[in-house]
This record gives structure tokens, C-alpha cells and sequence, in this order.
């Protein structure tokens, strides 16, 4: 009998082996017919731009074939405001990988969810203030443009507070 | 009419940061080798199995696959639920629907979610629209903190009354076995010297990520009865879905239209018109306290803007009239896949009289929710009768 039928030695309690794996993976995702429009209007003539629901009104911001609560055609589109009203809003201070880039994002920033004069829903985008006692609900902001843009929703640097 | 269905054991493993020394198939083994001693039965038993996973998590293409030996599915008929926050949920309820429609007599249900494994923020924040999300979401916490100052703002609540929720939830949770943060000394003043994750989000005001696995087995009427005394029936489900983007209903926290649509289509089932005085316990999917806080209002257990009252008169603690989360809840534990079905478990320990140190006396009627992905809403029912 050369064949060994005794157990190997038991490991330590908690000994538990760990085995890395890197998941570095780019992702391509077609934007879609509504989305194009809207970015190549944001890129070549710094405009924004929702559809409306000709059921129940609603200005879509992003921009959609189907309204969800209709269960309908969207229709035309309606240029909205750079300018909008808090709706929620946050200082961001946790360590966190930007899945975009696989970089750390500096922190603090400020980020919220701002409904542009016009829209219906509303919109995530970064703030420029990252001072929480100076944010608010209900406070208004206007977007800040890049000067070259590429068709992305960071052609809009961040919002701004007024006054 | 559907068949009257019964979930007749549970099992959990003890949930913690990591689990180093075993890995997810082990992990699984555990929740449901607990749940089969639990209910007496072997595999060989069980007609059909039912599982619960959040496949970016681990990074496991197929999970069901890889671990079959650990829920011991060889050949039998399985589906794979991947529904986010609501997984648990989401699979213990399609198990509801197999075992209703007769289709399959004796049913388990497993979720399981090993975060220790993965970058659970990063993979979070793949639930928002490239183009639209991605950029600006750091993960869940984020995502709730933003939503929070909307809640925080219409509703008056103040960081004191988010800190009385993460204390009452850390403190049940020393009642629990399971639970992963047991804080027995944990105090309000403790919370908000807690450095802000995002305003106005301090770390005790949000979940932990665990490692841990859940189990349930669920039975149609004539089995019910033979396999446990006292069953948890199944009264009613319902799930609800919200629309696409996160702006979409920029109110999320303060007008959660998924989970009024969802709890009321339960309660409406059941003859519940005020689920304060009509429920025994709740076992609810919070993964912030101020999360909790709204989802009193959108549960119905207060009117708006009363939560605060709520905590602060303690009608929501172990010695009030309806008590939250005896388990601990979300804040306490988190291992997504596992989460939401940890609420069904955690409900239906109550209904059986299993729940050790973390009983509610004579509980009879148990509300069990999940909560999550692009912010849906389960809900389930379970019931003495």
C-alpha cells in the first residue's frame, strides 16, 4: 500500500489562506439615442435639455424614451435652465475608488441633487462648496461650464451657490 | 387561492467583518446545514432550492454554480435572485411563490454575501447609470447621505434622534448571536462624536459590512405542520418597484413611494389599518438611521414628521408597543445577499417563539421588509394563524 490515507495536518484555527485577484476591466456603453442628443447639445452649445411627457407634463432630466409613470411615448424636448434648486445635498469625507478612473477621489467634495428650473426630476452633480454649514436644501445653484467640453455630464465643472 | 405556506426553520451563520477561515461555499454550508437540523430534514427532503447572491460583490460569475455542493443542489430544480438590498427578500419570496403555487412542497432559501471578499463601494456604485451616477455617488454612503439631508430637512429630525436609532440597534444586537456589531455600552453622545462619512452621515449612523449567510425552509400547509409546532405563516408579499434614475423621485427618503405602495398592498392583505397597534415586531431594512426614521413614516408607524417622537418616546425599543429591529437589524448586520433574508428569519423567529434573549413576548403578527437596489421596496407578512 503506497497510497496514503491519513489526513493532512489540520491548519490553525482562523489560518485561513487568502488568494488576490485584480479585476481591472474598461467597460464601452453606448449612450443611446436620447442621451447623444442631450450630450452633443451640452458639448457644442453648453444647453440643457429634458423631454416632455405628454401625458402627465413631466420634463425628463435625463432625457427618455418612456416615462415610467405613463407607460408612454415621451415627446418633445424643452430646454430647462444652468440654474436650479437643491434638493439634497452632501459633504463626501469617506475614502472612496472613482470606478470611472480606479483613482482615489479627493475628499471633501460636495455632491447633490439639483432640480434645474424647467425639470421635473432632477439631477446628480458635484458642488463647489464643501463647507456643509454653508449648503442647503432649498438653496439655489448655477452650473459652471468647461470651456472645452467632450460630451460627458462633467462638461459641467460642478454648481456654484448663489448669492 | 394560493396554498398557505409556512417557513418552518432558519439558520444564520455568526455574521462578522471576515470570515477568513472559511470561504463562501463553507459559508453556506453553515446557514444551511443549521437550517436543515433546524427543521429535521436532509437534502434529500428539500424539493427545490432558492438562491440569493449580488454577483459584484464577490466577483463570482455564477455563484450558484461554483457553490452547489455548498447548498447541496446537485440536480435539483434552483434560481438565482439578484435584486440587490432586496435579495433576501426577493428569494424568500420567489420560494413563496413555488411553495403557493403548489408547484413544489418543501423549499429552501439561501442568501449569502461574503463583502470581506470584494470592494463593496465600488460595486455599489455600479447600481447607477454610467453617464448619469456613477461620477458623483461614492458608493451607498453617498447615495444615503444625500437623500438623508432631504429627509433631515422636511421632517425635523435631529442628529440626536438618528443617534438614539444606532444605539437602540447596537444594543438589541447583544441579544442576537448572530448580529456582527454588538455595542452594549454604546451611547448618543458616543454616535455623534462619530466623524461624519457624509454630512450628514456619521460612521455609527451606518451599516457594517459582514460576511455571513442565511437560511430558510419553507413548507406547504400539511408539511408545515408536521415540521414545526408552531410555524410562521406566510400572510402575505408584496415587492414594489421605483423608476430608473435617482433624480427621478428626488424625495427618495422622504416620499419612498416603493415602500408605502409595497407595505400597504401587505397590510391591506392582512386587515391592518395601524400597524402600531396591529403588529407585535418589525424586522426592517435600515442601512442608515436615518433611514429608519423615514421609513416610520412610509411603514405607516407615524404620521410625517414624527418619527423623532417615535424614538424619543421609545415605542420603537424592546419595551415599546411595537419594537424595531430586536435583532439589530441592518445597522447591526450586513451581508447583502443575506440581509433582507435575515428580516424574514429574524420575523419569523418571533412568530415560532425561537427568539431567545431577543423574544417580543407573544408575538403573533410580524412585518419583514427589504429595501435597496434603485430603491425598491419587499415586504412579507408572517403570522401565527
Amino acid at each position: 500500500m503506497s497510497e496514503k490515507t491519513k489526513n493532512p495536518p489540520a491548519g490553525k484555527k482562523d489560518e485561513g489562506l487568502r488568494v488576490p485577484w485584480l479585476l481591472s476591466v474598461e467597460y464601452q456603453y453606448a449612450a443611446g439615442q436620447f442621451a447623444t442628443r442631450f450630450f452633443q447639445e451640452l458639448r457644442d452649445n453648453g444647453r440643457i435639455w429634458g423631454v416632455r411627457c405628454p401625458g402627465c407634463q413631466r420634463v425628463y432630466i435625463p432625457p427618455r424614451p418612456v416615462c415610467g409613470i405613463c407607460a408612454g411615448k415621451t415627446g418633445e424636448w424643452v430646454e430647462v435652465g444652468d440654474e436650479g434648486v437643491i434638493v439634497g445635498c452632501t459633504v463626501v469625507n469617506v475614502p472612496f475608488i472613482d470606478p470611472m478612473t480606479g483613482e482615489q477621489r479627493p475628499v471633501p467634495y460636495g455632491f447633490a441633487i439639483i432640480r434645474l428650473d424647467g425639470a421635473s426630476t432632477a439631477l446628480y452633480h458635484f458642488l463647489e462648496e464643501t463647507d456643509p454649514k454653508k449648503l442647503g436644501v432649498g438653496k439655489r445653484v448655477k452650473a459652471v461650464f468647461r470651456p472645452e467640453r467632450k460630451g460627458t455630464l462633467l462638461d459641467i465643472k460642478h454648481f456654484r451657490l448663489l448669492d | 387561492m394560493p396554498h398557505k405556506v409556512g417557513i418552518v426553520a432558519t439558520g444564520q451563520t455568526k455574521h462578522t467583518a471576515k470570515r477568513t477561515d472559511i470561504n463562501l461555499r463553507e459559508l453556506i454550508t453553515e446557514a444551511v446545514t443549521r437550517a436543515l437540523d433546524d427543521a429535521g430534514l436532509r437534502m434529500s427532503d428539500i424539493d427545490a432550492v432558492m438562491l440569493g447572491n449580488m454577483e459584484p460583490f464577490e466577483g463570482f460569475m455564477l455563484p450558484e454554480l461554483w457553490s452547489v455542493e455548498g447548498w447541496g443542489g446537485l440536480g435539483k430544480p434552483a434560481m438565482k435572485f439578484n435584486t440587490g438590498g432586496t435579495v433576501g427578500t426577493s428569494t424568500a419570496i420567489a420560494a413563496y411563490y413555488f411553495a403557493a403555487s403548489g408547484i413544489y412542497d418543501t423549499i429552501l432559501a439561501v442568501g449569502f454575501e461574503k463583502q470581506s471578499e470584494g470592494h463593496t463601494q465600488t460595486a455599489i456604485t455600479t447600481v447607477g447609470d454610467p453617464l448619469w451616477e456613477r461620477t458623483m455617488m461614492a458608493g451607498a454612503i453617498g447615495n444615503f447621505a444625500v437623500m438623508a439631508s432631504t429627509y433631515v430637512h422636511e421632517s425635523g429630525v435631529t442628529e440626536e434622534h438618528a443617534a438614539k436609532i444606532a444605539v437602540k440597534s447596537r444594543r438589541n444586537a447583544c441579544n442576537n448571536e448572530y448580529a456582527h456589531l454588538q455595542m452594549p455600552n454604546l451611547t448618543v453622545e458616543e454616535v455623534l462624536a462619530s466623524p461624519y462619512l457624509a454630512y450628514p452621515v456619521r460612521r455609527l449612523d451606518f451599516c457594517p459590512q459582514s460576511d455571513g449567510a442565511c437560511a430558510l425552509v419553507l413548507a406547504t400547509e400539511a408539511k408545515a405542520k408536521k415540521l414545526a409546532p408552531q410555524p410562521a405563516w406566510i400572510k402575505a408579499v408584496a415587492t414594489a418597484h421605483e423608476q430608473q434614475y435617482m433624480g427621478d423621485s428626488p424625495r427618495r427618503l422622504a416620499d419612498m413611494r416603493s415602500q408605502r405602495a409595497a407595505s400597504q398592498r401587505v397590510y391591506k392583505a392582512c386587515g391592518i389599518s395601524d400597524p402600531v397597534r396591529d403588529l407585535d415586531v418589525a424586522e426592517i431594512y435600515e442601512v442608515a438611521t436615518y433611514a429608519e426614521l423615514a421609513m416610520y413614516e412610509n411603514l405607516g408607524f407615524c404620521a410625517p414628521g414624527q418619527s423623532g417622537k417615535l424614538i424619543d418616546h421609545g415605542v420603537t425599543t424592546m419595551s415599546g408597543q411595537l419594537p424595531v429591529n430586536p435583532s439589530g437589524g441592518v445597522l447591526a448586520t450586513n451581508c447583502i445577499g443575506a440581509t433582507a433574508m435575515i428580516r424574514v428569519a429574524e420575523a419569523a423567529l418571533q412568530i415560532m417563539g425561537k427568539a431567545g434573549k431577543r423574544q417580543v413576548p407573544g408575538a403573533k403578527l410580524a412585518l419583514a421588509t427589504g429595501y435597496g437596489g434603485n430603491a425598491w421596496t419587499d415586504a412579507l407578512i408572517l403570522g401565527r394563524e
